[in-house]
């Protein structure tokens, strides 16, 4: 099937097998292999990629439904050279092999978006309100994104401190 | 995965017509789809894609909200109005999945989900539910994500849903567009089938049915709670999960759902649970005693005897929260 995707600002036409995930389709044919599989299967977070703003696990979603969408992988979040959170992630010692963070660095970013739209969370203790982003609601709204080496620590402040300076 | 073919489609009809062919399938949001795709547990030849029909919206019709049916979780949970009159559903909403999740997963879908039980994930194991006939590997196996109410000696699935808890709390009605005919709506109770001797046969859907949108009838009762009890703070499915719905009049309950997860093989309602605590004065043995009243047909196997006690303090603690 011809699909068109438009990804990191720029437009790219695809025949596909409709059983490509959008994972592949950027790691395989588009040659995008910042986006990271993990599990293939929506329980780890390290295919995370942002779809018209939002962030999804692009594993469990078939490449085909998404022709005409805007895609932005962890290549496209850094203009040239390393954004605020990506200097922050650095800083904080976000990452040990670094396997999960084009995930976490993708998910990071529309995590401060729905934070930035109001969006409550599971430790939110009202649902009205403003969210600040204390540790919990960051843990909270990042436990998506496992971290095999266990650098929570470092991936929560450095995401505290890109989102306290956005 | 297995080859297939896929259509988009444009509006209901053509969705409906599409997905009445055999082996076909609407496809939402794909998180759980995709994934059983991929373990072929599901093998559909076709896919009907339903996200371009419009049923993105909530609307307020007839008195409630009307939620359409590709209304992704991470929306519904963060709508003003769900948040402010439907709490008990933004919350069970978001003690579900993930963020990443959430932006995908639909109304639809989430409803039609299918269960967690190991064995029917693995295709090397005996599983009613996925081979009609082979027989149940979980009884007998390893349980521990398995249902003690409404189960029968061929299937011990629970459903896992979180936001159907809410819903079956709240009184919610799910709008259907059959492919040939009028609209039909169900109450939950008669949306969801018990396993009995068919547990390959979960809901009352037939091929070609589309669910269009879940009506929401103004809430019943403004303290609203949902508990979520689980093996780790996130990102985990329920083990037990409450919703409760209530209303209090002169220290009195006058109105209580109270609906339960991880516990059957749909949401789960008692109306004599609801019954014993409508008109009733809270108090510590009245929610004994309604956990009594829920738990006593309970079957569970070795590994679920813990969810009688876990049930038992989970509705305690949330009807105390509930109507304090
Ligand atoms: C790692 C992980 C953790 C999770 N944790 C939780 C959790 O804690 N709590 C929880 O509740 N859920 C959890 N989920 C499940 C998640 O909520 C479901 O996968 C999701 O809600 C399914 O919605 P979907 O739109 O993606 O459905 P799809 O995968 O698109 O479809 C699911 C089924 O519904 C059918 N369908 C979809 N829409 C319609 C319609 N409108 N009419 C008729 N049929 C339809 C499809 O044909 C398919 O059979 C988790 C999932 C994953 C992968
Ligand atoms: S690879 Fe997609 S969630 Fe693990
Ligand atoms: S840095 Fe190794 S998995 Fe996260």
């Amino acid at each position: 099937m011809t699909l068109t995707l438009t990804v990191n600002g720029t437009e790219r036409q695809l025949e596909l097998d409709p059983r490509v995930t959008l994972l592949d389709a950027l790691r395989v044919h588009l040659d995008l292999t910042g986006s990271k599989k993990g599990c293939d299967h929506g329980q780890c977070g390290a295919c995370t990629v942002l779809v018209n703003g939002r962030r999804i696990n692009s594993c469990l979603s078939l490449a085909v439904m998404h022709d005409g969408d805007e895609i932005t992988t962890v290549e496209g979040l850094a203009n040239g050279k390393p954004g605020e959170l990506q200097q922050a992630f650095v800083e904080h010692d976000g990452f040990q092999c670094g396997y999960c963070t084009p995930g976490q660095l993708c998910s990071a970013t529309g995590m401060l978006q729905e934070l930035a739209e109001g969006w409550p969370s599971h430790v939110s203790e009202t649902l009205e309100g403003e969210y600040g982003l204390t540790e919990a609601e960051i843990s909270e709204r990042m436990s998506g994104n496992i971290c095999r080496c266990s650098c929570y620590p470092g991936i929560n402040a450095a995401i505290r401190q890109a989102g306290e300076r956005a | 995965m297995r080859p297939f073919d896929y259509t988009r489609a444009e509006n209901v009809s053509d969705a409906c017509a599409a997905a009445f062919a055999p082996e076909a399938q609407f496809i939402a949001g794909g998180t759980n789809l995709v994934d059983l795709m991929k373990l072929e547990v599901m093998a559909p030849g076709e896919l009907v894609d339903i996200n371009r029909l419009g049923l993105d919206r909530i609307e307020e019709s007839d008195g409630g909200l009307r939620v359409g049916a590709t209304v992704t979780n991470s929306d519904l949970a963060a709508d003003a109005r769900i948040r402010q009159d439907y709490p008990v559903l933004s919350r069970a909403l978001l003690a579900g999945a993930s963020g990443q999740l959430r932006n995908k997963a639909t109304t639809g879908g989430n409803l039609l989900q299918r269960t967690r039980c190991p064995y029917f994930y693995d295709t090397d194991s005996a599983c009613n539910k996925r081979s009609p006939g082979a027989g149940c590997a979980a009884i007998g196996g390893e349980t521990r994500n398995h249902a003690i109410l409404g189960t029968s000696e061929h299937c011990i699935a629970l459903h896992p849903s979180d936001m159907a808890v809410a819903m079956r709390a709240l009184d919610a009605r799910i709008e259907v567009q059959p492919q040939d005919g009028p609209a039909k709506a169900y109450e939950m109770d008669r949306f969801y089938c018990l396993p009995g001797d068919t547990p390959h046969i979960e809901t009352v859907l037939e091929p070609g049915d589309l669910i269009t949108s879940v009506w929401l009838p103004a809430p019943k009762g403004t303290r609203q709670v949902y508990r979520k009890v689980r093996d780790r703070a996130s990102y985990a499915f329920a083990l037990v999960s409450v919703a409760a719905v209530i209303e209090m009049e002169e220290g009195r309950i006058s109105h209580a759902s109270v609906a339960f997860g991880g516990l059957a093989p749909m949401p789960w309602r008692d109306v004599e649970v609801d019954a014993l605590l409508a008109g009733a004065e809270p108090s510590a043995d009245l929610f004994d005693e309604a956990a009594d009243i829920l738990l006593q047909g309970a079957q569970p196997q070795e590994g679920t005897e813990f969810k009688l006690p876990l049930a038992r303090r989970a509705l305690r603690a949330v009807l105390e929260e509930a109507t304090l």
